[in-house]
């Protein structure tokens, strides 16, 4: 360091400072040119996608490929965006096995948030996608959970059920439940579509949309919903609460039919 | 009627109240020889006679349950924006029988519990009428002079079936309307009829607006009041008929043994009732059933996953969803036979069962009367085709909830399907061929324990160094229970020949009831049971085998 302050008034210095200021810039921007919006703090940004890189050729690249370009054993990530990322990885349901049966199923998260944010950012970098969204996106502030409900029923009741359940698709594949299910991960997967569920963008189911059929969910599928008649019977309609007559209900009046036609009356032996 | 002064008594002063309101009834209804000849009615004590009961103390809490619920429901289908307790559905469009439905649960005091109480009474009625039907299949209790009080109880489950259909129908939420727009596919797909039906009973193009109420008054009025009657004319018949029993010593074809109905069955049946109002309430209490609020209200564009009946139209549905969807193109016409043949199939299903009683007696010919019920390994091709039955209804229950199977369970719904489809048709073949054999394996164990005694378990070592088992002999009760039954001879197709010598034309039926009958009573189909001579031959001193 005491050489490069020793020559800091080098009249070629300035030319030096310049050249260099080029090519950090033409990197960086060959680099950050595919994310559609510029960053604040370029460097940290840089960093962060670096970071990702080195997660995603541990973690991913085996099958996607080294630059995220896709192989047999996995689809192209090229412009899937950061919300992708956030969901898929964020859900456990990213890295998937090897064999993963007809559907990647979410498990236990393996990483913290911010090698996750890494991970975006880096697969945000290979192509422009959507972004994952903030708390003001998918809270519950200024929603009309009515309308949510409206809207859950007509557009995501077919695979998901009533209250978001859960239901069979073709083929041993299936909608999951979407109890206990983040905010921002049920507004991410709207916006992707992961797997079999197609992907509702801003022109089909507004950012006002979303945030309703959030609210919705909050409101009658979470861990704080109240049940008004008592066990639920896992919200699955009538082949529940139908076992449920037949084992509980009438199990429990044939013990008693047992019980009663058991005691019958007897002439009491002296 | 006793219509007789009895001076004696008034000498003696007034009479007690009690009995002076009895005289007085008794003057008017004859209510002392009714008592007389029904007060002290045997009934036998057996936990399975007690199916009936339980149907029907769930029955009248369903018709009390129901009219509170009336009190409150109104069957509109008039159009209005919600403004009740429940937030989630605030200002959405419903019919004014969801929106009253949404009234009864969250505001009208103990509107929830009521409705309930309705609900499961009404699941767990038809599941008792199916098991109670069932206990009377087994045991023949249907056999003559019963048959009559057979297709009453048939029609109390079918009706009973129909009349939870028109009520789960009546909120209008979304679930319901699911099923009453499959009711409506699979009234359309009857050929040339069905279009007409249909717009019969909506009053035009599905859903319109005439459905909730018409449904509200067959739910409220029609079939209850059917069911009701059937109800009265089977306990009618009950008493007539008297009570079936299972063989034992000391019963027979001409007594019933048990207890009277006065005081010993009012006690008990009384008691009964509460209980099974008791546990009803408490299930009611304690688990949700059908939250119309979870649903919504119905719209035709609107649909959920996991659409299913109640568990009694499972069957049905299970039809639906297992059929291909084959159609065709009949001049002009489409022929929906994805949906017209699982229709027809829900018909012969139904109909199977109720039918075979008459089946049975033509077959075996048999004009007897009998109040002594079988063992179901006695009647080994009976239990058979019940079994058989049993399995096509259950294969259609699984059928019916092919997705929740195949998410539970981690399946391919496919596969379950595909499952359901093949055990369609090998299932009952199988449960037939089964359930015969191990009737039979059964007789032969009876004939084995008549005939050599129970086995103790005790080994014991003889001088000369064998190892036998002690078998010890059944008690004169037990020896009776086991060889009670009566086992008939295959009917045989009558002579060639005429009592004049003349050949005589054998019907094709004849031949087709004497192979029937063979097949319930020939060489293989029944173990012959010991006879007095084989037993006295065993136990008279040859010593333990």
């Amino acid at each position: 360091m005491k050489k490069l302050s020793a020559r800091r008034r080098h009249p070629l210095a300035a030319v030096v400072v310049l050249l260099l200021a080029l090519v950090g810039t033409g990197g960086a921007y060959a680099l950050l040119a595919p994310t559609s919006k510029a960053q604040a703090d370029e460097t940290s940004q840089s960093l962060t996608i670096e970071e990702g890189k080195k997660l995603f050729s541990v973690s991913c690249a085996s099958c996607h490929g080294t630059g995220g370009q896709g192989s047999s054993d996995g689809p192209s990530l090229v412009g899937v965006g950061a919300a992708s990322v956030d969901f898929q990885v964020g859900t456990g349901r990213m890295p998937a096995a090897t064999s993963q049966g007809p559907q990647v199923v979410a498990k236990k998260n393996i990483f913290t948030q911010a090698q996750i944010d890494q991970l975006a950012a880096y697969v945000a970098s290979l192509g422009a996608g959507p972004e994952v969204p903030t708390s003001e996106q998918y809270g519950p502030d200024g929603a009309d959970i009515a309308k949510g409900g409206e809207l859950f029923r007509t557009n995501c009741a077919q695979c998901h059920n009533f209250v978001g359940s859960g239901g069979a698709l073709t083929k041993g594949k299936f909608a999951p439940s979407l109890e206990g299910v983040a905010p921002k991960h049920i507004y991410e997967a709207m916006q992707t579509g992961p797997q079999n569920m197609p992907s509702f963008p801003d022109t089909t189911l507004s950012e006002k949309n979303k945030k309703d059929i959030i609210a919705y969910l909050d409101a009658v599928n979470s861990p704080k919903t109240v049940n008004p008649g008592g066990l639920n019977l896992g919200g699955l309609g009538p082949v529940s609460e139908g076992l449920f007559a037949w084992i509980f209900g009438l199990g429990a009046l044939i013990a008693v039919a047992v019980w009663v036609a058991a005691r019958t009356a007897k002439a009491k032996k002296s | 009627m006793s219509t007789t002064e009895n001076t004696e008594s008034r000498e003696r002063g007034k009479a007690p109240a009690g009995e002076r309101v009895a005289d007085w009834a008794d003057g008017r209804l004859g209510i002392y020889s009714l008592a007389k000849s029904n007060m002290r009615k045997i009934f036998p004590d057996h936990w399975s006679f007690m199916l009936g009961e339980v149907c029907m103390y769930s029955f009248i809490i369903i018709i009390l349950t129901g009219v509170y619920l009336t009190l409150f429901f109104h069957p509109s289908m008039n159009e209005v924006v919600y403004h009740g307790s429940y937030v989630p559905l605030q200002g959405q469009m419903m019919s004014e029988a969801f929106n009253s439905t949404l009234h009864i649960s969250f505001d009208v005091r103990g509107g929830l519990l009521i409705r309930q109480i309705h609900h499961w009474a009404a699941l767990i009625f038809l599941a008792g009428m199916f098991v109670h039907m069932m206990r009377v299949f087994f045991t023949g209790a249907f056999r003559k002079p019963r048959e009559i009080n057979w297709l009453f109880g048939f029609l109390l489950f079918v009706l009973g079936m129909f009349t939870g259909f028109t009520g789960y129908s009546l909120p209008d939420d979304l679930l319901s309307g699911t099923g009453v727009r499959f009711t409506e596919g699979a009234i359309l797909s009857m050929p040339i009829v069905g279009t007409y039906i249909s717009f019969f009973l909506f009053g035009g193009q599905f859903p319109g607006h005439d459905f909730v109420a018409r449904f509200y008054s067959i739910h409220i009025l029609l079939l209850p009041g059917i069911m009701l009657g059937l109800m009265v004319g089977h306990l009618i018949l009950v008493f007539y008929h008297k009570h079936t029993q299972f063989a034992g010593p000391g019963k027979s074809e001409k007594n019933v043994v048990g207890m009277p109905l006065l005081p010993v069955y009012m006690a008990k049946a009384g008691g009964f009732f509460f209980l099974v109002f008791g546990v009803i309430a408490a299930i009611a209490a304690t688990t949700q059933i059908n939250p119309i609020w979870a649903m919504g209200p119905y719209r035709p564009d609107q649909v959920s996953t996991g659409a299913q009946p109640d568990w009694y139209m499972g069957f049905a549905e299970g039809l639906i969803r297992y059929m291909p969807g084959w159609e065709i193109n009949f001049w002009g016409h489409t022929l929906v036979l994805g949906v017209f043949i699982p229709l027809v199939l829900f018909g012969l299903v139904l109909g199977a069962i109720a039918l075979y009683p008459f089946i049975e007696s033509w077959v075996t010919g048999d004009k007897s009367e009998h109040h002594i019920l079988d063992r179901p390994r006695n009647a080994p091709t009976r239990t058979g085709f019940g079994v058989a039955w049993v399995t096509v209804y259950m294969i259609g229950l699984i059928g019916g909830g092919n997705d929740l199977i195949a998410t539970h369970f981690h399946l391919s719904i496919n596969d379950v399907t595909w499952f359901v489809r093949i055990f369609f048709f090998a299932g009952p073949v199988i449960a037939f061929i089964a359930t015969k054999r191990i009737c039979l394996g059964l007789q032969r164990r009876d004939r084995d324990k008549v005939l050599h005694g129970r086995e103790t378990g005790i080994i014991k070592r003889l001088p000369h160094g064998e190892f036998i088992e002690v078998h010890e002999p059944l008690s004169q009760e037990q020896l009776h229970t086991l060889t009670a039954h009566h086992q008939y001879e295959p009917a045989q197709v009558g002579p060639a020949v005429d009592e004049n010598g003349v050949e005589r034309k054998i019907k094709g039926s004849e031949k087709l009831r004497a192979k029937l009958s063979g097949a319930y009573y020939g060489e293989d189909n029944q173990i012959p049971k010991p006879t007095v001579e084989e037993y006295k031959e065993i136990t008279s001193g040859h010593g333990h085998h």
